[in-house]
């Protein structure tokens, strides 16, 4: 495949690990946290860690939108099929998180709900068209890279004069939540997370740039290198930083250049900012309420917010105690420091959220990494 | 199909004890331009019997069906009989490269031929939808004998039920097949050593991302064809070569990756895979690539795994690239000793990851 092999090559993967062993000093250590959802599955799925010296750690993030949905916003969503009888669209990933009272929008499926995956915000916009008799509710996830194609269909929806069609919007900022995680107490106060850079998001910063970023790299000192998902994007963004962290630097780099500029997409945030405003709070799961992290329909565009169609409430529900998502998904904790991993929390059975889409930290490492906790005998 | 060939109309007999002219006995024929399936199909009635023997008996026209019972009754050659069933709910039900009819045979051949068997007969199930048009039916019915007679196994008997409008999704078919093992051949998904090597008959996610191409939320183009064939003749060919073959399976809902799990634990072995050894069509790659799928995990009707002993493998290898269904056949990794019978991979990429169950649903309905 043109344009993708490239960046999949094994021999040059081998140069940079190389450079990165030479470069990367053993007298200290490298704490590196992709925040992508993206990266994580690329660092799964091509065996990076397995590349990189001991002391190169790779932390994952919070970036994966399934995984930060809070159980209550699931809630709301099966309430709006099995209780208000409407057409839910959803993203596969999202059918399988568990919700409250045993439930999954896959279980509410089963039970009745007229519940069907998508793959565009597109395909809602054609199922609302196709039914105008039922009421057809876009379960809206993700964080900038899905939100402007949500605010196309919005558009799109009011020039058709669509009344059966509306949205439950629960977008979220990544500048948010980096912002929370370095404010972190384990981060900042505490210092018992140590965090020394940040793989910084692929698709997200096509639309937002890079310059956002610069804040968080100037004012908690912690450089930041752009990069794409393939895996040697990957291998050279921890390259970069392993460089920056030698010589002292804490600077925004850009190693995704062939599709991220500084300002990023400035059609989409203008769309965006049409269709959408911030919201003062929203709770992200594993991370609790963060600040200014999420966006709400404007008034303007009330007629397809299904929180104010359906006078949407949202509970918060707590995790199951033993679950360790929260502390994974800011970086205090490994999977494997999980009493559930593996025993009762599986893929097939996720109890919490990092182990539902293959982009959570749970699912990856037990996909595809979990082999390395136990030692293998060659034949 | 009970009674299949059960004269529809007997000829009554006249005071003079003279047959009665042609009047009585005429039926018109089945519509087959413009003509659909409704109940009275299933119903046991005349239509019934009209649609089997027009249709079915017509069409897979053998000597156990011409017998016209309720059941079939052959000999059988002396040894190890193999029997396996397989339903067949695909959506779409005609796709690039095959449909539901020519699947159903393929698919239960397979099975049978995955024992090292020969596949001997065939039965066939059909559920069918109040409203499915009978032009399509017989399209599929037509490709399901012409799949029968190109593979050389006879479908001796059958059954056919219809469903209303809405409690089906066209046609649902359900076969089954008998064969008989050669002696010396014990081919079983238990029998996997660590040392032995793994290889597969060709290019992997083929039927999979053919079907996909299709779906009404995804239709995108492509040159891709479904590989669904009968691997029998290819068997026969291996176990010709390699007696001693440990063991073979199709890979067909969940792809490679779960049909060396499923062997794994079975055998409580460990695998390791070759990533670059492992063939995938470019379109296929490319497909999966804007999918988000892996094609590891898709699934293929046309293909086989194959596990032996390793001073046998290139043996094996050979045979299976001297068979026009195996040309693409490659060597694509060992078994392992691991309790934990983790299939790994070592990635293009110079790492290594756990090519693990599949989780969910990829995608449903591929066969």
């Amino acid at each position: 495949m043109k344009y993708i092999d490239e960046f999949r090559d094994g021999e040059v993967a081998a140069r940079i690990a190389a450079r990165i062993r030479a470069e990367a000093q053993p007298s200290r250590s490298y704490n590196l946290m992709e925040f992508c959802g993206g990266h994580t599955h690329a660092i799964a799925r091509y065996g990076i860690a397995g590349l990189l010296p001991d002391n190169v750690r790779m932390i994952h993030g919070p970036g994966c939108p399934v995984c930060v949905l809070p159980i209550g916003r699931i809630d709301n969503a099966i309430a709006l099929a099995l209780e208000h009888r409407a057409i839910v669209c959803t993203y596969a990933d999202t059918m399988r998180v568990p919700a409250s009272g045993g439930l999954s929008l896959m279980k509410a499926k089963a039970r009745g709900g007229d519940i069907r995956m998508i793959y565009s915000a597109a395909d809602a916009l054609a199922i609302a068209q196709a039914n105008p008799g039922r009421d057809v509710v876009f379960f809206a996830i993700g964080f900038e890279t899905t939100t402007p194609p949500t605010a196309i269909v919005i558009r799109r929806a009011q020039a058709l004069g669509l009344t059966n069609f509306s949205v439950f919007c629960n977008h979220v900022l990544t500048p948010a939540a980096i912002t929370h995680i370095l404010e972190s107490p384990e981060v900042r106060d505490l210092g018992v997370v140590p965090l020394d850079g940040f793989i910084g998001p692929a698709h997200v910063s096509t639309v937002i740039g890079s310059q956002p970023y610069e804040y968080f790299a100037e004012e908690y000192q912690r450089p930041v290198v752009i990069a794409g998902f393939e895996p040697l994007d990957v291998m050279q963004a921890i390259l970069m930083l392993v460089r920056q962290l030698n010589t002292g630097r804490a600077e925004v780099e850009n190693e995704f250049t062939r599709a991220v500029t500084r300002d990023g997409n400035p059609k989409a945030k203008a769309l965006v900012a049409e269709v959408f405003e911030l919201r003062r709070s929203f709770e992200w799961r594993g991370l609790g309420e963060v600040p200014y992290s999420a966006l709400r329909i404007r008034e303007g565009w009330a007629a397809f917010d299904a929180e104010r169609r359906y006078d949407i409430t949202t509970r918060t529900v707590a995790d199951n105690k033993a679950c360790e998502c929260g502390a994974i998904l800011r970086g205090v904790k490994h999977p494997v420091d999980c009493k559930l991993f593996g025993t009762v929390c599986t893929p097939e059975n996720p109890m919490g959220s990092c182990m539902v889409s293959s982009e959570g930290a749970c699912a990856a490492h037990y996909s595809y990494g979990r082999f390395k906790d136990i030692a293998v005998r060659a034949a | 199909m009970n009674r299949m060939i059960e004269p529809l109309d007997p000829p009554t007999a006249t005071a003079a004890g003279k047959p009665a002219k042609a009047r009585g006995t005429y039926v018109r024929p089945v519509d087959f331009k413009h003509g659909r399936v409704d109940m009275t199909h299933g119903s046991g009635g005349r239509a019934m019997a009209q649609l089997i023997e027009e249709l079915f008996a017509r069409a897979f026209a053998n000597e156990w069906l011409a017998q016209g019972n309720d059941n079939a009754a052959f000999d059988v050659p002396a040894g190890r009989l193999v029997m396996a069933t397989d339903s067949h709910v695909v959506s779409p039900l005609e796709f690039p490269g095959g449909d539901i009819g020519c699947l159903a045979v393929h698919g239960t051949i397979n099975d049978v031929a995955m024992a090292g068997a020969q596949p001997l007969y065939l039965s066939a199930g059909f559920i069918l939808e109040e409203g499915y048009e009978l032009a399509a039916l017989k399209r599929i019915v037509e490709s399901m004998a012409a799949a029968a007679r190109d593979a050389g196994v006879p479908i001796v008997t059958g059954d056919t039920k219809v469903v209303e409008q809405g409690k089906g999704d066209g046609v649902f078919i359900t076969t089954t097949g008998i064969g008989i093992v050669p002696p010396g051949v014990n081919i079983s998904g238990d029998r996997a050593r660590p040392g032995d090597a793994i290889l597969v008959s060709g290019t992997l996610g083929d039927h999979g991302v053919a079907i996909m191409s299709l779906r009404e939320n995804l239709t995108f183009e492509t040159t891709i064809r479904s590989d669904t064939a009968a691997l029998h003749g290819l068997v026969a060919a291996m176990v010709a070569a390699v007696p001693d073959i440990h063991c073979l399976r199709d890979p067909t809902r969940g792809g490679l990756a779960t049909t060396l799990n499923e062997i794994a634990r079975q055998s409580q072995v460990g695998m390791l895979l070759r990533e670059a050894a492992i063939p995938v069509r470019s379109e296929v790659a490319a497909a999966c690539e804007f999918l988000g799928l892996d094609p590891l995990y898709v699934a293929n009707e046309g293909k086989l795994v194959a596990i032996c002993a390793p001073q046998d493998a290139e043996r094996l290898l050979a045979a299976m690239r001297a068979h026009p269904l195996g040309a693409e056949a490659a060597i694509i990794g060992s078994v392992q000793d691991d309790a934990h019978a983790f299939v790994q991979m070592d990635t293009s990429f110079g790492g290594r990851r756990v090519v693990d169950w599949l989780t969910g649903e990829q995608l449903p309905r591929i066969c």
